[in-house]
Parts: C-alpha cells; sequence; structure tokens
C-alpha cells in the first residue's frame, strides 16, 4: 500500500490531496454536490445547506466547510440528503420570483438549475416572493432585491476580493437583504463597476445592465454610421456559449457575426491598446529620465480600477497613467476619422467589463456632449445578441478586421490577461527586440494567474522594478506597501481577478477555465506576425496624420480626484 | 470570554449572579485565565442588563483596587484584565461565534465551524468561551475540590443547576437544585405545585427552542442525558410550567414567533423554514389548517434541525417537535374538528345560542357590533358563524345565559 491518504467518498476511495475541505474532494471525484454560497476564491459562508453530506455515524456536515480527515467515509447521496436538499430548494422557491422565462438570467440561473436537477415540481407554501426591488442606478450592474437568494457571494467578493464593500447584509431572520449603505442606490455607493458581483450571483439579483435594446436600435436607424471595436478579451471568452470552446479566439467569427447583425465599421481593440503602449511607455520613461520615479507610474487601462483609485486613494491619482484606455483612445481616433461622414456615427465597444459602461459615460471622454464610445456592450450581451440574430454562430466563416485600422500587435492582444499591459509595455521599453528577448520576457514573471507577481527588467543600466496585480484587495495591499517604502517604477492594476479574461461582463467560469481564455490569448500572439507595438504601420500613419499635434488632447486624460466619505 | 447574553424570555439565572454576586463570576475568569494562559477577558452581557453591567462594572473595580485584576496580580506575575461588551438586542448573539463576531464590531451572525472557538475566536485567536453560572461555579470548586462538587447531582451531570420557574404555578422564581432533581420534586415541591389547584399538563423547559414534557415525564431526573432522551434539553435553565387550560399548539406557535424572529438569516433552512414553520402553526390556530400539516411541520423541523448552520436553527423546531410528539390530537382537534379542545384559540371559538334556553328577546342582536345575530322576536336567535368575529359581547348582555362558547 502507498502512503497516500484516502476518504471513502460513495464507497470509492479519493486520494486526499491538499483539499481544504470535503466539498472539493467530492467534486474531484466527479460528484456535482450542490451549492449556492460556494466559492473556492472567498471565505466559507456555509449558509446554502445544499452540500451537507452523512458521515460514517450518521451525522451530517456541511462539506464545504469540512476538513477531509484520512480514513473516514462519506456518503453524498441518501435519502435523507435527497429530501433535505429538496425542501431547502422548495423554500428558496416559494420566496422567489418564478417567472423565469422573462428574466435576465434566464439559463444562466443556479436556482433554475438546481430545481431542475432536483426535479421540484411542486412548492407547498404559498407564493411569497416579493414585488421586483430593483437598483437601476449604477451604469454597470442591475440589482433586483426579490430574486436574491441571500447566499451572499457579492457581499464576499465586493469585500474579499475587491475590498470595496459596497453591499453588505442589512435587518435580520427573513427580513434579510443585501443593501449598500443606508440603502443608497447602487450608483451613489462606493461600487466601482467591476461587475464581480454580478458575476458571482447564482440568480438574475445581481446582473450586468442590459444595453442591447438600444445598440440594435443604432443599428437599425438607417441615419447611423455604427462602428464596434472588440477587446482582446472578448474573443477567448464567448465561444462556449456558442459552441466553441473556451479559451478559443473566436475573433474572426466574431467579425463576421457582427457585420451580418449591420455593424458599419469593425475594429479591433488591440489597435488602441498598441497606441497605450507607445504613450505609457513613453509616459514611464519620461518619469524616470526625469528622475520622478519616487512613486510607480500606475496603469490606467482598467476603468474600475480607475474607479477605486478615485474614490479610496486620491492621493495616487497623480501617479496614475494620464493614459486613456485603449478603448477610449481608439475610440477618440474613430470618431476623428469619421467626423465627416453624411451620417450620425455611433461607437460601440464589445468589453469583457461591466466598468467600461461607466467609462464610456465620463464627461472627460466626450466631445460636444458626445461620448466618445456611445454604448458598451459586455460579452454577455454580445451573445446575447448573436443568439437574437438565429445566427449560428460555430458555422461561421472568419472574418477580417476592417481597414483603414486593421492591424494590431500581439501586444494589444495580451492586454486583456493580467501581465499583459506590462509584458506589452516592455517589449516596447527593451533594447533588444530579438524573439528570443521577446520570448525572455514571458518568463520574467509577468505571466500567470496570480493575483501578485512582480518583474524587474534593464532598462539601459538601470533596473526597473515592475508589480502586477490582479484584483482590488491585492490592489490595495501593494498600494499599502509602498506607501511603507516598497519602490516599484511600474505597478499594472487589473480590477478583476485574473485580469480583463475574468472581467465582470464575461460568462462566469471557474479558475481552470479562466486560465485557458489567457492561454488562448497568448495563443492568438503568437500568430500576429508583428510583436511589438511600435512596429505597427498604423501607428507611423496615425501618429503623422490624425494625432499630429492633438496626442494629448484624444489619448490622454487628467482624472480629478473626487474622493467622497468613504 | 464569558457569555452573559441571557436572551430567552422569562430566564434571569445570569442575572441574578452578574448582579448579585459579580465577584463569584470574574474570579471564575480569573481562575479560566490563568488555566488556559490567557491575559484578556470579555463579558458579553446583553444591553437590557444595565443594572448587571454597572455591578460588573463596579466589581470589576474593586478588584483592581484590591490587585486582584489588572498587571501583575498579587505580585505573580499574572496579568489579567476584564471588558465589558454589551450587546445591542440580538438573542442569536448567545451562540459563541456570533457573539464572537458582535465583540469584533462584525454584524452578529454565527459562521460555519471549523474552526472552533477554542481554535480560532475573538480576534482569531484561541478563545475559552464559557457561560455565567459556569465561570461562577469554578471558585467553588476550586476551593471544595472536584470531589466536593461531584457528591452533588448524578453522575454524568455533576454540580447544580439554577433554573427560573414560571407559569400556572404556586410558587415562581429562580431556584437552584441539585443535578437529577425530579420535575415533581421541582414543581409540586418547590414550586407548590399547580396554581389554583389545576391539573398539570406540561411544562416547557430550556428557553424558547426548548421541548415541551408532559405529565408521563414528570419523574425524569433533570439531567442533561434523561432530558436529551425525551427530546428537551437544560438549555438555559427555563421551566414554564402550563395547566390544563393551555393550548398546546398556541404555546408552539408562541416559541416559533420568537425563533423566527430572531433567526440571524444566514442559512436557508432557518431563516425560510421557521418563517414556513410559523406559518403553517398560524393557519392552524386559526382555524385554516389542512390535512397534511402535521407531516409538512414535521419534515420542515428535520429539516432545520439536521441542515441548518447554528444551535439557535438546530433547535429551533423542538417546541413544536415535542408538542405533536406528546400532544398530538390536540393538533388534530384544530386541524380537523377546526377546535381548539382549551378554547384559547380565539378563532377557532364557536359561539353558540342554546335554543332551549333562549327566550327570543333581542338583546343580543342588538348588542352585537357586526349584526351576526338573527331571529324572529320569541323565537330561539341565530349566529351567523361567518360574519361573528367572537367577541363576546352577546354572552354578556344575555339574561338567561343561553349563549354559550363552545
Amino acid at each position: 500500500m502507498d502512503n497516500k491518504e484516502y476518504i471513502m467518498i460513495d464507497g470509492i476511495p479519493v486520494e486526499i490531496n491538499g483539499e481544504k475541505n470535503l466539498l472539493e474532494l467530492i467534486r474531484k471525484a466527479g460528484i456535482k454536490l450542490p451549492t449556492f454560497c460556494y466559492h473556492s476564491e472567498l471565505s466559507i459562508y456555509g449558509a446554502c445547506r445544499m452540500c451537507m453530506v452523512e458521515n460514517e455515524w450518521g451525522g451530517l456536515d456541511a462539506a464545504c466547510s469540512t476538513p477531509p480527515k484520512a480514513g473516514t467515509s462519506i456518503k453524498t447521496n441518501t435519502e435523507r440528503l435527497q429530501k433535505y436538499r429538496k425542501m431547502i430548494l422548495e423554500l428558496l422557491l416559494a420566496n422567489h420570483c418564478r417567472d423565469c422565462t422573462t428574466c435576465n438570467n434566464n439559463g444562466k440561473c443556479k436556482l433554475q438549475d438546481l430545481a431542475m436537477r432536483y426535479n421540484i415540481s411542486r412548492i407547498r407554501f404559498p407564493n411569497t416572493s416579493p414585488e421586483p426591488d430593483v437598483d437601476d442606478s449604477s451604469l454597470c450592474i442591475t440589482k433586483d432585491k426579490s430574486k436574491c437568494i441571500l447566499c451572499g457571494d457579492c457581499v464576499r467578493v465586493c469585500s474579499e476580493v475587491q475590498n470595496v464593500g459596497a453591499i453588505d447584509f442589512a435587518y435580520r431572520g427573513s427580513k434579510m437583504t443585501i443593501s449598500t449603505v443606508f440603502d443608497k442606490p447602487i450608483a451613489q455607493s462606493s461600487c466601482v463597476g467591476c461587475g464581480q458581483c454580478a458575476l458571482a450571483c447564482p440568480t438574475g439579483a445581481i446582473v450586468v445592465k442590459d444595453d442591447t435594446r438600444k445598440v440594435w436600435k443604432e443599428i437599425y436607424d438607417k441615419n447611423t454610421r455604427v462602428s464596434v471595436q472588440i477587446a482582446p478579451a472578448v474573443r477567448v471568452a464567448l465561444g462556449k456559449e456558442l459552441g466553441l470552446n473556451d479559451g478559443e479566439n473566436a475573433i474572426g467569427k466574431i467579425v463576421a457575426a457582427l457585420r451580418r447583425m449591420g455593424f458599419d465599421d469593425i475594429f479591433d481593440t488591440s489597435t488602441g491598446a498598441d497606441l497605450t503602449v507607445l504613450e505609457e511607455s513613453a509616459e514611464l520613461l519620461k518619469r524616470i529620465k526625469e528622475g520622478k520615479n519616487d512613486m510607480p507610474l500606475f496603469t490606467s487601462c482598467c476603468p474600475a480600477w480607475v474607479n477605486y483609485c478615485e474614490k479610496f486613494y486620491p492621493e495616487l491619482l497623480p501617479h496614475v497613467s494620464t493614459c486613456r484606455s485603449p478603448m477610449q483612445m481608439f475610440a477618440s481616433i474613430i470618431k476623428e476619422e469619421y467626423s465627416t461622414s453624411s451620417k450620425r456615427l455611433v461607437h460601440v465597444a464589445v468589453m469583457p467589463c461591466t466598468a467600461k459602461k461607466f467609462e464610456a459615460a465620463r464627461e472627460e471622454f466626450k466631445v460636444n456632449g458626445v461620448s466618445n464610445v456611445d454604448y458598451v456592450l459586455t460579452t454577455q450581451e454580445l451573445i446575447q445578441m448573436i443568439k437574437e440574430s438565429g445566427i449560428v454562430f460555430s458555422e461561421l466563416e472568419p472574418e477580417a478586421i476592417d481597414m483603414p485600422f486593421g492591424t494590431y500587435t500581439g501586444a494589444g492582444v495580451i492586454f486583456g490577461v493580467t501581465g499583459g499591459v506590462t509584458e506589452a509595455v516592455l517589449r516596447r521599453v527593451v533594447s533588444d527586440k530579438s524573439p528570443t528577448s521577446f520570448r525572455s520576457l514571458a518568463y520574467t514573471g509577468v505571466r500567470g494567474m496570480k493575483g501578485v507577481k512582480e518583474a524587474s527588467v534593464m532598462y539601459g543600466d538601470r533596473k526597473l522594478r515592475i508589480a502586477v496585480v490582479s484584483g482590488l484587495k491585492n490592489a490595495s495591499d501593494l498600494i499599502e506597501r509602498i506607501k511603507s517604502g516598497e519602490h516599484y517604477d511600474l505597478v499594472e492594476v487589473m480590477a478583476c481577478p485574473g485580469g480583463c479574461i475574468n472581467g465582470g461582463g464575461q460568462p462566469f467560469v471557474q479558475s481552470e477555465e479562466r486560465e485557458k481564455r489567457g492561454k488562448g490569448l497568448y495563443s492568438a500572439d503568437k500568430l500576429c506576425n508583428i510583436k511589438s507595438s511600435e512596429e505597427n504601420p498604423l501607428m507611423m500613419t496615425l501618429y503623422k496624420g490624425i494625432l499630429k499635434g492633438r496626442v494629448h488632447e484624444l489619448l490622454h486624460v487628467d482624472y480629478a480626484s473626487k474622493k467622497e466619505a468613504k | 470570554m464569558c457569555n452573559g447574553d441571557e436572551g430567552d424570555p422569562g430566564a434571569f439565572m445570569d442575572r441574578s449572579i452578574m448582579e448579585g454576586d459579580p465577584h463569584r463570576m470574574l474570579e471564575g475568569m480569573i481562575i479560566a485565565g490563568i488555566a488556559c494562559g490567557a491575559s484578556e477577558g470579555y463579558i458579553y452581557v446583553r444591553a437590557e442588563y444595565p443594572l448587571a453591567v454597572s455591578r460588573l462594572k463596579k466589581a470589576i473595580e474593586q478588584a483592581k483596587e484590591y490587585g486582584l485584576l489588572g498587571e501583575n496580580i498579587l505580585g505573580s506575575g499574572f496579568s489579567f484584565n476584564i471588558h465589558i461588551n454589551r450587546g445591542a438586542g440580538a438573542f442569536v448573539c448567545g451562540e459563541g461565534s456570533a457573539l464572537t463576531a458582535s465583540i469584533e464590531g462584525k454584524r452578529g451572525m454565527p459562521r460555519v465551524k471549523p474552526p472552533r472557538t477554542v481554535e480560532q475566536g475573538l480576534f482569531d485567536m484561541p478563545t475559552v468561551l464559557n457561560n455565567v453560572e459556569t465561570f461562577a461555579n469554578v471558585p467553588l470548586i476550586i476551593r471544595n475540590g472536584a470531589c466536593w462538587y461531584k457528591s452533588i447531582g448524578t453522575e454524568k451531570s455533576p454540580g447544580t443547576k439554577a433554573f427560573a420557574l414560571t407559569g400556572n404555578i404556586e410558587n415562581t422564581g429562580l431556584i437552584e437544585v441539585p443535578m437529577g432533581t425530579t420535575l415533581r420534586d421541582v414543581i409540586f415541591d418547590i414550586g407548590g405545585g399547580m396554581r389554583g389547584g389545576a391539573d398539570f399538563k406540561a411544562v416547557q423547559i430550556g428557553g424558547p427552542s426548548g421541548g415541551c414534557l408532559s405529565k408521563k415525564d414528570l419523574d425524569l431526573p433533570l439531567d442533561f442525558d434523561s432530558l436529551k432522551k425525551a427530546g428537551a434539553m437544560i438549555g438555559s435553565g427555563g421551566l414554564v410550567v402550563m395547566d390544563n387550560n393551555t393550548c398546546m399548539v398556541e404555546v408552539a406557535r408562541f416559541f416559533m414567533n420568537f425563533t423566527q424572529n430572531e433567526s440571524c438569516g444566514k442559512c436557508v433552512p432557518c431563516r425560510e423554514g421557521t418563517k414556513r414553520m410559523l406559518e403553517v402553526l398560524e393557519r392552524i390556530v386559526e382555524g385554516n389548517g389542512q390535512d397534511g400539516d402535521i407531516e409538512l411541520l414535521l419534515e420542515l423541523a428535520d429539516t432545520i434541525s439536521a441542515t441548518a448552520l447554528c444551535g439557535l436553527g438546530k433547535a429551533a423546531a423542538f417546541p413544536v417537535v415535542s408538542t405533536i410528539k406528546n400532544f398530538r390530537e390536540e393538533y388534530e382537534a384544530h386541524i380537523y374538528d377546526k377546535k381548539c379542545p382549551t378554547g384559547n384559540c380565539q378563532k377557532l371559538k364557536n359561539i353558540i345560542i342554546d335554543a332551549s334556553l333562549c327566550k327570543g328577546c333581542s338583546k343580543c342582536a342588538r348588542s352585537c357590533p357586526v349584526g351576526a345575530i338573527t331571529g324572529k322576536v320569541k323565537e330561539p336567535f341565530v349566529i351567523d358563524q361567518s360574519k361573528c368575529i367572537k367577541c363576546g359581547a352577546c354572552i354578556e348582555t344575555c339574561a338567561f345565559h343561553a349563549i354559550l362558547e363552545g
């Protein structure tokens, strides 16, 4: 016998391999034990009681909060357990809106899914589902208290992963709700719009704000010219729901679908990212040259991070790059390019992100009162629109991005994953532009799904220290370290853990699948024949043309401090 | 940590110690501090006990003056401080992890275990948490020895226990008896028997989530094991004695209403389950009980007890289960015959006119506020049950005692 440790699950020995709790082991054994409130990245809450298992003494344990003990045996499917699970579902459903067909989360709802799995065909209690109680104030997410099952996932994501704490429990017992402070509208809370709560929500209680109707209207309007840009992270995240594999690069099919849907000009935000790389690198090098690098330069691509910085660390705003995000840079170029069009220009951005909806509406990015980006659609909304169009996505012939902005580099594509922005900037900054040099950049520590990464690269005779963080809790921990004296030259912050591939507007996946999305972007990078942004021939054209003398006006922004009482 | 969040209605055992002999409890805490190497002690007291708080504060000051608390106690090198934290009225904060969270300034909600409080308690430090009574027993045991303490009570439940004796009994109040004393002794000897000589019906023991015991359990010794076997618990030590005029379904509804109100709302079975149990009990006492309600109650009770996160939920259904077990026929009378055998349930009362006694004077019809009584003068009147609000006004006006409740 080997010295491995085992536990018997439903009579089958399963090896214990560092699993924190029974639930992980049970799922490893191929049993889909139901849960509402368990997320491996969050603290254990143990409130839904769906994952109860029977131990060998007939006692019940919640699998999520019980550490596995070698040599014991548990059962996951006894008559009692099934009865309890059904009762819990019945209890939840008795108090829950049952208008599934018109719910924003129809087909994606865990409650609906489990009710189906457990064949809940009758509910013996009076229907006490509350009236809809919708908070529509945020541009990023929509919250409906009546659909909440109080699993607390959103509360824990918001405080534990994002360190924002915009929402918490209020009231007790059957009157308990999830609420902002003093039940203020979300827009007036400390919410930064990252949308991680919507990702975590098992029901339709917090969903991505739906702007699809408005975009359809613009497409069908004969007097508009509707252009669209697609962010890097979108291409590797929408496939799964449309018959491809998650992580599969679907950019060609997306272009084809958008064209069929009626978009007039289709571009890739990676091109905008190339602009960002050039501007941000220049800003970094200028700071270093001028010796203004006692504080690091913080990246500014992520709108939820910018919101967070404004709300929680306004004193750091002078150290946040003045570069607009790739979406905004690109949008100002596109609006400029078509400014002489006879039709009304509408620009749509397809983003993995809910906070982009807020960014697009910011006053800073309006020209004569009109936003450069008129609408932001999240990946989830794009999937919805493709489904509405009846397009069989998996059978589409891939198509190419439109000219004149049809060229982008691998550096732009990897913006969608944590570490990507840094790697792209490094490609620009290092003096050795050989493939070997670029390949070695991938091994400096910038890649991977870890929440905090560090790298150092030589620039001339100077060593640049760089930190890459994703998840705002990691960001705030790092900021505290920096404040107490730790030195970096560049800090890349992405609000969502893993970067945009796990953005609040993406379809929800577990962490393993998240990695596939990251790999998808790195493979897309490999396929690009240009790896470094400054070698993108389009850049030269832009700087000599539209951008001549207008770089600051079109590509930069000065975020004003608007610290609110925390 | 000392748990003085005595939230059970009618219980005041801890209060009596905290108000009457706080030093005994402080001494117990100091000894516990020495035993486990703790240097900080916390007392969590209900805010509804202002006198207890002020006496505890005073006692702490006095102990400090004598050098029995604070730095380097009596030159021993051992330091121990005691802090007082007041609760904010939540019953569930009597649960260890909720109490801990409350002291830490968080929402008073129980958390999953493990880790237990002894491993990871207050401010994530290993914590010893005991009740007021437990700490108060410690100095006596240390002084007189464990053998002395074990000579009182039963083998498995040594010592004494304080009970708050209330209900339909002659002598209500706080009593302290050796463990293992029978219910009969407590009620008929110490309690002086039933008030007004009424018949004993049941005793609710252990607070709002304790079980109801009936006549057949009168000779049960009050100790942990025997009570557990009988489906009850000592709990906080509340003893509510009920006579024959008590409706057991209403008792169950009353306690369910309490626990449902005090559920923190965290876990689904407790939050949603107790709400539904209360709903079913309410409809039974209102005469709208349905066939299958008893089974539904038992199924809910089973689910909640088995799956709830903390003790409050796990025990919430005890009163219902024990009353169904001991007084099922009362539930059945409510549900199937739409009658409350004790006549307590207002909505189930039927007021009827005995035709043989009614002289047809019409006085009752005139006194009825809802016009439910009709009839011809000098002939027997009748009450329209669908209109009657059971106010009893007619009963009082009838000079011939022809109107009865039944």
